[in-house]
């Protein structure tokens, strides 16, 4: 028998919009040291398990335990802790800052912290990172100067970038972090094409490279894959699927009864899916899928699952298309309270450490905050000379350029 | 025309020269790598890359899947690391999946990073019609480029200037869209679709040097001197511009300007200071074309030294035609009727809305 019924346009929708609590059951959670892990020759297709659970080394006590758990160096915890709080504090002050207009745009990366911090300390120097606009704890976790990251902010006289760029996409080639870009998706093939690069060259250095859950849905994210797949290219290819683009829920990137790993997985490349609130686990993964680039077993994608806690950006107000609490409910919690507790389970700190640590890189922050803003601020114009803004369109300035300049008066 | 007479010079076909210029430059530069679809171990479809697989090893010289934006965007990422890609887009109608990357990202990459990253890439694309390409292997997509800050735009017309660009466009630090006629790749071609095509032999332009050389980027060549007007043009039509001039016994001075943008200025401004009149030829489209920009910059350069509007001969606002081809291309018969024009402007026929 035949039916005609009507056919009917499927448009994903959030669970959870304003008023209305979400229902986090799609996350496909597991419990702590369910995931096994797997050798670091695995081929791709082995990985399908592991792109569709979760792993997780802390558990709900913050304990470390299963597989992923390894002997970490409590040097190595504290510091990734240290950088974490040092990457919140240094976001809330700036989207003060741009609150009073000291500089036109900020995006925090709240809730997003362990992420990058965990990862960058188990890449070496050298490698390159590829990332995103809401990586700055790659550049926190090194210790790179915060005067260096807030003149660009300011786009004030000491912005290397000399006020060319938008706040937050910073370009810091010696601490292996890509000039980022606002057009995304286009530095994940990019650092495919790095990593090919290093092979090509027979070096040892790798590529990281970083992508939202929404931006997978570009182009180049599935080129990436097709390349770092084809090539078996030195790559660890990072998807941080914090739930949310700007006011698009992820089932609407094609997360929808899917993991954005089993996208890995369907493109030949050795993926896994893991709690991006989970400092322990982070490490664990981004040592694996580093070792496996750089022993030439290939590519790795991993998901990691976490939850953008913060406003999309300072133009951005989530009230309006998702729960105020949101966060609060998130399964997986909060990267800093849980790296937090593990570490004061181990005897390594204390709440009186935190506080204190806290106030420290306030008080750094602020100093920080000062010396930058007396090179200027995009509030008092105090800026890279005009005459800049001619330059390295070219290795060399041609005539129309010079011609141009001389027209401004510059 | 400056040649190294130093260097044993044999007949190249186009193709032969840019596969020369490649060969030099894999030889000369640890750091220049060349990928796209088929160029590897086929040798491209054209035959552009044949044997240098073979010859430097699938490190250096490799095939690429069908992604353009995949093929440009590692290209980025590698110019990023240190090497010097030379890519090719089989056809240049084919780049538009490219375009984010080289236009939001090559061209862009030295100046958002304050010099810290550059993308020293050349994209190489047969381009042009004149084949029965219809219209997805005919399109002439320079102004796409030119529009682009941070873009070098290159087409060479003859073997000699082929490698000698391709040479110069690989050495460059500049991200190079370096396009090539594919009608010119065995012989010169002046639009007389109906005689037989000359081979590249039989043109002093199809000797080449085997060894390196370079014919600099923003300098135009002067293809024939003359005084009733001047000519600016690229590519095919260069030979269609140089028929139309002999057989109708028009002084043309005929300009390659080979670097499209950032072109040579000086050259450009001083033929036309001399002639007083200009005849702007392209294969491309008309409306927003590369000519629009070449029409502009010499009236602002030759004002007062026209003695005629300045014409443009272009491809008609249409996409390119399968079975209409010839009477699409811009022909020598088009062209000689353009010269008439600027020759005595005022006996021309007005040109109004809805016009002939």
């Amino acid at each position: 028998m035949r039916q005609n019924t009507p056919l009917r346009l499927h448009v994903p929708e959030p669970s959870g919009r304003p008023g209305h609590a979400t229902d986090f059951s799609y996350l496909r959670l597991a419990p702590a040291g369910a995931a096994r892990k797997p050798p670091i020759n695995t081929s791709a297709i082995d990985t399908t398990d592991l792109a569709g659970t979760l792993i997780r080394v802390l558990d709900d006590d913050g304990n470390a335990v299963g597989p992923w758990a390894e002997p970490i160096a409590p040097e190595l915890l504290r510091k990734g802790l240290q950088a974490m709080i040092k990457t919140r504090i240094f976001d809330a002050r700036m989207v003060i800052a741009q609150r009073q207009k000291k500089m036109s745009f900020y995006m925090q990366s709240l809730g997003e912290e362990a992420i990058g911090v965990a990862q960058i300390l188990a890449l070496s120097k050298g490698d390159m990172c590829f990332p995103s606009y809401r990586q700055q704890n790659l550049l926190i976790a090194q210790d790179v100067p915060l005067v260096e990251l807030m003149c660009q902010l300011f786009s004030n006289d000491l912005d290397r970038l000399k006020g060319r760029q938008l706040p937050v996409m910073y370009s810091m080639r010696e601490h292996g972090f890509f000039s980022i870009s606002g057009n995304l998706a286009t530095q994940f093939v990019q650092a495919v094409g790095w990593a090919m690069a290093s092979a090509i060259k027979g070096d040892s250095k790798i590529a990281s490279a970083w992508i939202g859950d929404g931006a997978t849905a570009a182009a180049d994210f599935q080129t990436a894959l097709t390349f770092a797949h084809v090539y078996q290219a030195p790559v660890v290819l990072n998807v941080i699927n914090n739930q949310w683009a700007i006011s698009s829920f992820q089932a609407l990137a094609g997360g929808e009864s899917n993991t954005f790993a089993a996208r890995g997985v369907g493109s030949g490349i050795a993926s896994l899916r893991v709690d991006g609130n989970d400092f322990l686990a982070v490490h664990a993964v981004s040592k694996w899928a580093v070792e496996r680039a750089r022993s030439n077993l290939g590519p790795t994608l991993i998901e990691w699952v976490s939850y953008r806690a913060g406003p999309h950006s300072t133009s951005d107000d989530p009230s309006k298309y998702r729960p105020a609490d949101d966060w609060a409910r998130f399964p997986l919690g909060d990267p800093i309270n849980r790296l937090k507790q593990h570490l004061i389970n181990l005897g390594e700190w204390s709440e009186q450490e935190h506080a204190r640590t806290q106030k420290e890189f306030e008080a750094e922050v602020i100093a920080a905050q000062k010396q930058a803003e007396s090179h200027g601020t995009l509030a008092t114009g105090q800026t890279s000379s005009v005459a800049t803004m001619f330059e390295d369109v070219y290795k060399d300035m041609p005539w129309h350029l010079r011609r141009q300049r001389q027209k401004l008066g510059v | 025309m400056k040649k190294d007479n130093k260097q044993n010079a044999v007949p190249m076909t186009m193709i032969q020269a840019l596969r020369s210029a490649m060969d030099v430059m894999l030889e000369r530069d640890n750091n220049v790598v060349i990928f796209g679809q088929d160029v590897g171990y086929f040798g491209g479809v054209f035959r552009c890359t044949e044997g240098l697989q073979a010859k430097y090893g699938s490190s250096r010289v490799f095939d690429a899947p069908i992604s353009e934006g995949g093929i440009v965007g590692a290209a980025v990422g590698m110019g990023a690391y240190g090497l010097r890609p030379v890519v090719e887009i089989q056809f240049a109608d084919y780049f538009y999946p490219a375009t984010d990357q080289i236009v939001s990202e090559a061209a862009r990459l030295r100046y958002r990073s304050a010099g810290e990253f550059t993308a020293p890439l050349t994209i190489r694309m047969p381009c042009g019609g004149g084949i029965y390409g219809g219209q997805t292997h005919s399109q002439s997509p320079e102004a796409m480029f030119t529009h682009v800050s941070g873009l070098r735009t290159v087409m060479p017309s003859n073997p000699y200037d082929a490698k000698g660009l391709l040479i110069a466009a690989i050495e460059s630090d500049d991200p190079v869209i370096f396009l090539e006629p594919k009608r010119l790749y065995n012989g010169p071609f002046d639009g007389h679709h109906d005689q037989p095509v000359v081979p590249w032999s039989k043109h002093p332009m199809g000797k080449v040097p085997e060894g390196y050389y370079t014919v600099p980027l923003e300098s135009a060549s002067v293809v024939r001197p003359g005084a009733d007007l001047t000519v600016i043009t690229y590519g095919t039509m260069v030979y269609v511009s140089e028929v139309a001039a002999r057989e109708n016994g028009i002084d043309a001075e005929i300009i390659d300007l080979r670097s499209l943008w950032p072109l040579d200025i000086d050259t450009i401004a001083a033929s036309v200071r001399k002639t007083g009149r200009c005849v702007i030829l392209h294969e491309a489209t008309q409306t927003s074309g590369f000519g629009a920009e070449i029409t502009a910059l010499i009236q602002e350069h030759c004002f007062y030294h026209l003695e005629a509007p300045i014409e443009r001969i272009a491809g008609w606002d249409t996409p390119y035609p399968h079975a209409h081809e010839w009477a699409y291309f811009p022909s020598p018969a088009r062209v000689a009727d353009a010269y008439r024009r600027v020759m005595s402007p005022d006996s021309a026929a007005t040109v109004g809305q809805g016009g002939a």
